[in-house]
């Protein structure tokens, strides 16, 4: 399963993309310091808007901040509130889809209620009036909002899961042997839960990081963490599009659109894998085996022309 | 289908549409049957979500750290140089928290207030009330999620039948992984870019606004006004259909390749109709069920999109209107825009829960 996995070339391509983006946020702050010598509050004051050159290689902003530089601890923020996020989201989604399939009655009515409530409440509303009265958002804020509203679906999903597996034969074994109920759960159902859980998990990085950037880009966020969104935010603000310095606002949007899709990436191969019918490959035999077949019909039936026509 | 398998089946297509389209509904449902009990029930969840998100944003400054009330009082002050009316000095601290008042009574007053469709005064336009304001900036919010949504939709399910029909052709494999990355493209970096690119640059379209203000006051009248209405907002939709549309072909084209095996369409293939007719009518007809009832549900999450594109385009609706009330602290606006999304986009969901019932007679036998 993990080796077809690997084997697709979108996976591949998706896990490259998400491994550069979390080694940069691990040594970009220190590549920047110690190599670029630089750190985002610094002003380079004789290259002020200049595009992108050896000195500066992705250019400064409008005040003669490193965009690179940047770009890097933007990474870091990214990077940490996609995870976070996604770390959050899922441990509300095993929690509560888990302990309503298992524990099933009034434990489970009462969660399915609640998980139904939170399905309908649009986090991004949350999030930016949540972030408005704080003032100011830090990634773990971020986090936590994302999580805590994001888990609904992949918890009802879990709980389905959960049920089926609680009437399983090696769990009524288990259960015969005296094993605790959460130690069940815990070594053996669990691990039947990455089906669910990976492409969930996937896609609350790219919900936390898009929706942090949404917030910074529209100056609710943290004002003075760097981030992808607030470099966004602050181009628009000093006027980066009338003067058109094109690499200011260009690189940040390019790197959340990497992500976003190195993750979609990852979850089509997770679709391809479980889901057999959607496989790439497969289609492309097929595809291949029908022209096949047309071009063996047709000589076929030239031949039997040319024989009619002699 | 079981449950774990369409919830896989749809993870590549992250529509919570189209996901909760395909869960089985609950055992106490099935009990009570009937499309009126089944609506009820919604309808009687989306009050207690309208009544939880309520007192969430009744007591969400009472919480944080300073005292929002009377920080906007003293911005009041600052702002007219006049100490506001008993009456409205009362409204405010009503609504953002009194320390002298009895919890209960606050939250009811604020509940009638807000009921009633007062959501206070606006800090930023001072005296204006909120109400008022808000009602302006709506319909241009709506008319951007309504047709960009539609309109995204139309494409999407399009591409994604034809992909779907036979899928591993070329069309497929380029279209696919380019759709992937459009979906997962910010909108308001992709506006920012075709304002800048073709704005800025070439000079080829508006920059901002949502109508010609040369011409006047706006009039739904006058045919030169609508058409400038329609030409002012031809960036903003063009964003938002190009970051919409991907994910309507993705559950579409999924949908379908399910479907083309289905043993109806291979009779009617057997049949020898044409294989326009057995795709349109017998394959897509069917695959289009979760597209359908995500179509409705879709149009509330859509808004978090528009609003960020449109204060892109400063295009005179929510968002924009958002992203100014953030810079002065306009606490009552931003308050009233968080309950507007919310009760959109429950407004919504609840439509496609009867769109759902109408075309899937299923839900009536579970």
């Amino acid at each position: 399963m993990l080796k077809r996995f690997l084997s697709l070339g979108k996976v591949q391509v998706g896990l490259v993309i998400l491994g550069v983006f979390v080694l940069v946020a691990i040594i970009g702050e220190p590549f920047s310091t110690l190599v670029l010598h630089l750190g985002p509050y610094d002003y380079d004051h004789s290259a002020l808007g200049q595009p992108p050159s050896a000195r500066h290689l992705l250019g400064t902003t409008s005040t003669g901040q490193d965009v690179l530089v940047w770009l890097l601890y933007g990474t870091r923020n990214s990077i940490l509130v996609g995870l976070g996020s996604a770390v959050v989201g899922i441990a509300c989604t095993v929690l509560v889809g888990l302990t309503g399939g298992f524990i099933g009655g009034w434990t489970d009515r009462v969660l399915n209620a609640v998980t139904l409530i939170f399905q309908n409440v649009p986090s991004f509303a949350v999030l930016f009036i949540v972030a408005g009265f704080l003032g100011n958002a830090n990634w773990i804020m971020v986090s936590l909002i994302i999580g805590f509203f994001e888990w609904p679906g992949g918890a009802r999903a879990v709980r389905a899961q959960a049920m089926s597996l609680r009437g399983r034969d090696f769990a009524t074994a288990l259960r015969t042997v005296g094993e605790s109920r959460w130690r069940i759960v815990l070594s053996e159902v669990l691990p039947h839960l990455s089906g669910v859980v990976s492409p969930m998990f996937l896609r609350l990085i790219a919900a936390g990081i898009g929706q942090q950037a949404a917030i910074a880009f529209l100056g609710i966020g943290s004002a003075t963490d760097p981030s992808w969104g607030l470099m966004i935010s602050y181009a628009t603000n000093q006027n980066a599009l009338f003067n058109g310095l094109w690499w200011w606002f260009v690189p940040p949007g390019l790197c959340l659109a990497l992500i976003g899709l190195s993750t979609t990436m990852l979850n089509f191969g997770l679709d391809e894998v479980s889901n057999p019918t959607l496989s790439t490959k497969r289609m492309r035999l097929m595809n291949a085996f029908l022209k096949s077949q047309a071009r063996v019909r047709a000589s076929q039936k030239t031949s039997a022309r040319g024989e009619v026509a002699a | 289908m079981s449950a774990p398998n369409t919830a896989v089946l749809y993870a590549g297509a992250p529509e919570p549409g189209a996901a909760r389209a395909s869960v089985p509904r609950g055992r106490r449902t099935r009990r009570n049957g009937g499309n009126l009990a089944y609506l009820g029930k919604r309808l009687a969840t989306y009050a207690v979500i309208a009544f939880v998100s309520l007192f969430a944003s009744f007591i969400l400054p009472r919480l944080v750290p300073g005292n929002p009330a009377e920080q906007m009082i003293q911005q009041i002050i600052a702002q007219t140089h006049a100490q506001p009316s008993p009456y409205v000095r009362q409204q405010i601290y009503d609504r953002y928290g009194d320390p002298h008042q009895n919890l209960f009574v606050a939250f009811f007053n604020y509940l009638v207030q807000t009921l009633h469709g007062d959501f206070g005064r606006s800090i930023q336009y001072y005296p204006l009330p909120v109400s008022s304001i808000i009602s302006q900036a709506l319909p241009w919010t709506l008319y951007l999620a309504l047709v960009s949504t539609i309109i995204g939709w139309l494409i999407g399910t399009y591409l994604g039948a034809r992909l779907g029909w036979k899928p591993g052709r070329r069309l497929d494999s380029i279209l696919t992984p380019f759709s992937m990355f459009f979906s997962s493209i910010p909108a308001f970096w992709l506006g920012l870019l075709l304002v800048w690119y073709v704005s800025y640059k070439n000079g080829w379209m508006p920059n901002e606004g949502a109508y010609n203000e040369a011409l006047g006051k706006p009039d739904i009248f006058n045919p030169i006004f609508l058409l400038s209405v329609v030409w002012y907002s031809v960036l903003p939709m063009v964003t938002l259909v190009i970051v919409g549309f991907s994910n309507w072909m993705f559950t579409m084209r999924n949908m379908m390749i399910t479907t083309v095996n289905e043993d109806y369409v291979q009779l009617a293939r057997a049949k020898g109709l044409r294989p326009a007719a057995v795709r349109n009518h017998y394959a897509a007809r069917n695959a289009l069920l979760p597209n359908f009832t995500g179509l409705a549900q879709s149009i509330g999450g859509s808004l978090t999109a528009v609003i960020l594109a449109e204060s892109v385009f400063i295009y005179p609706g929510i968002g924009t209107l958002l992203s100014q009330a953030q810079g002065t602290r306009d606490y009552p606006v931003m308050q009233a825009v968080m309950l507007m999304i919310i009760a959109f986009t429950l407004v919504f969901n609840f439509l496609a829960d009867s769109v759902y019932v109408l075309l899937d007679p299923r839900t009536k036998e579970l």
